[in-house]
C-alpha cells in the first residue's frame, strides 16, 4: 500500500467557498488518523483555501492538482 | 511572538440584517471553524434578527448603486449581461425588492452558494457562539425565545473581552 492511497472520496463538485473546506473539515472529523481523503472540486478558489486550510489545521496535503476545470486534493489526517 | 500551536481565535460583529449583508459573517465565521478556530459572532443592530428560528433577509438595490442586476436564467451570455436598471425604477417601483431578493437567490443557489440559513446550521454544528445583543433586543422588542437555542445573550463587554484576545477581529 503506497502512502498516497486513498481512503475516502469526497465530491465536492458543483459547490462554492466555503462548502469545499466546510466538508473536508467533516471528512475529517470521520477518518482514522493515518489515513488519507481525496477531495474533488470544481471551485477554482479552493486551490489557494486548501492550502491554507491545510496550514491552518496541520493535516498534510500529500497532493493538489490542477485537472483543467476540476481540482483534486490528497489530505493525510494527521492528528 | 505568537504560539504556532494555540487556538486561532475569530471576532465578528454582524450588523447587518440583509441578504447581502448576511453572508460575509456566517462565510468568514464557518470556513475558521472548519480550521479549528474557535469563533464568536456578536449579532447588534440589524444583524440580531439573523438570529431568528425561520431567516428572512431580503437584498435592496436601494443604497447598493454598485449592484449587478443578471439573470439567473438563459445564456452564458445573457446570464453576463448587466442590466442597467435606473434608481428611479429600482428604488420607487413595488415589489423591485423582492424581484432583486429573487434573483439574487435563485443565482446563488444556481452557482452552487449555501443559503445563509445552511451556513449557520453549520456553524452551530461546529459550534460557533452566536451572541445577541441584549441592548438591542430591548429596542427592537426581542425576546431570547424568538432566536435558535444556539444563541447566547451579552453586551459589548462580552464581546469586547473576546475580541482583546483574537486573532482577527472585524466588523460587518
Amino acid at each position: 500500500m503506497s502512502d498516497n492511497s486513498i481512503d475516502v472520496t469526497l465530491d465536492c463538485s458543483g459547490m462554492l467557498c466555503p462548502m469545499p473546506v466546510i466538508k473536508t473539515k467533516r471528512a475529517i472529523k470521520e477518518m482514522e488518523i493515518g489515513q488519507n481523503l481525496e477531495m474533488i472540486s470544481t471551485d477554482p478558489g479552493a486551490m489557494p483555501d486548501m492550502a491554507a486550510w491545510s496550514r491552518q489545521t496541520k493535516h498534510d496535503l500529500l497532493e493538489s492538482e490542477d485537472q483543467g476545470g476540476s481540482y483534486r486534493f490528497l489530505i493525510k489526517k494527521t492528528h | 511572538m505568537k504560539d504556532e500551536n494555540r487556538v486561532r481565535k475569530l471576532a465578528l460583529i454582524s450588523s447587518q440584517g440583509t441578504l447581502d449583508w448576511a453572508y460575509p459573517p456566517f462565510i468568514l465565521a464557518s470556513a475558521a471553524a472548519a480550521m479549528d478556530w474557535e469563533v464568536k459572532i456578536f449579532f447588534t443592530f440589524y444583524g440580531l434578527p439573523l438570529l431568528k428560528e425561520k431567516i428572512d433577509a431580503n437584498v435592496s438595490p436601494a443604497g447598493n448603486p454598485a449592484m449587478p442586476m443578471k439573470m439567473p436564467f438563459g445564456s452564458k451570455g445573457f446570464q453576463s449581461i448587466n442590466w442597467p436598471i435606473p434608481n428611479v425604477i429600482s428604488n420607487n417601483i413595488p415589489g423591485f425588492e423582492s424581484v432583486a431578493t429573487g434573483l439574487m437567490k435563485k443565482t446563488f443557489k444556481k452557482k452552487g452558494v449555501a443559503t445563509v440559513q445552511e451556513l449557520r446550521d453549520m456553524c452551530v454544528e461546529m459550534d460557533v457562539t452566536m451572541i445577541g445583543c441584549q441592548m438591542t433586543m430591548d429596542v427592537f422588542g426581542f425576546d431570547k425565545k424568538d432566536f435558535i437555542e444556539h444563541a447566547e445573550i451579552g453586551g459589548a463587554a462580552t464581546f469586547l473581552e473576546f475580541a482583546a484576545d483574537a486573532d482577527v477581529s472585524l466588523f460587518v
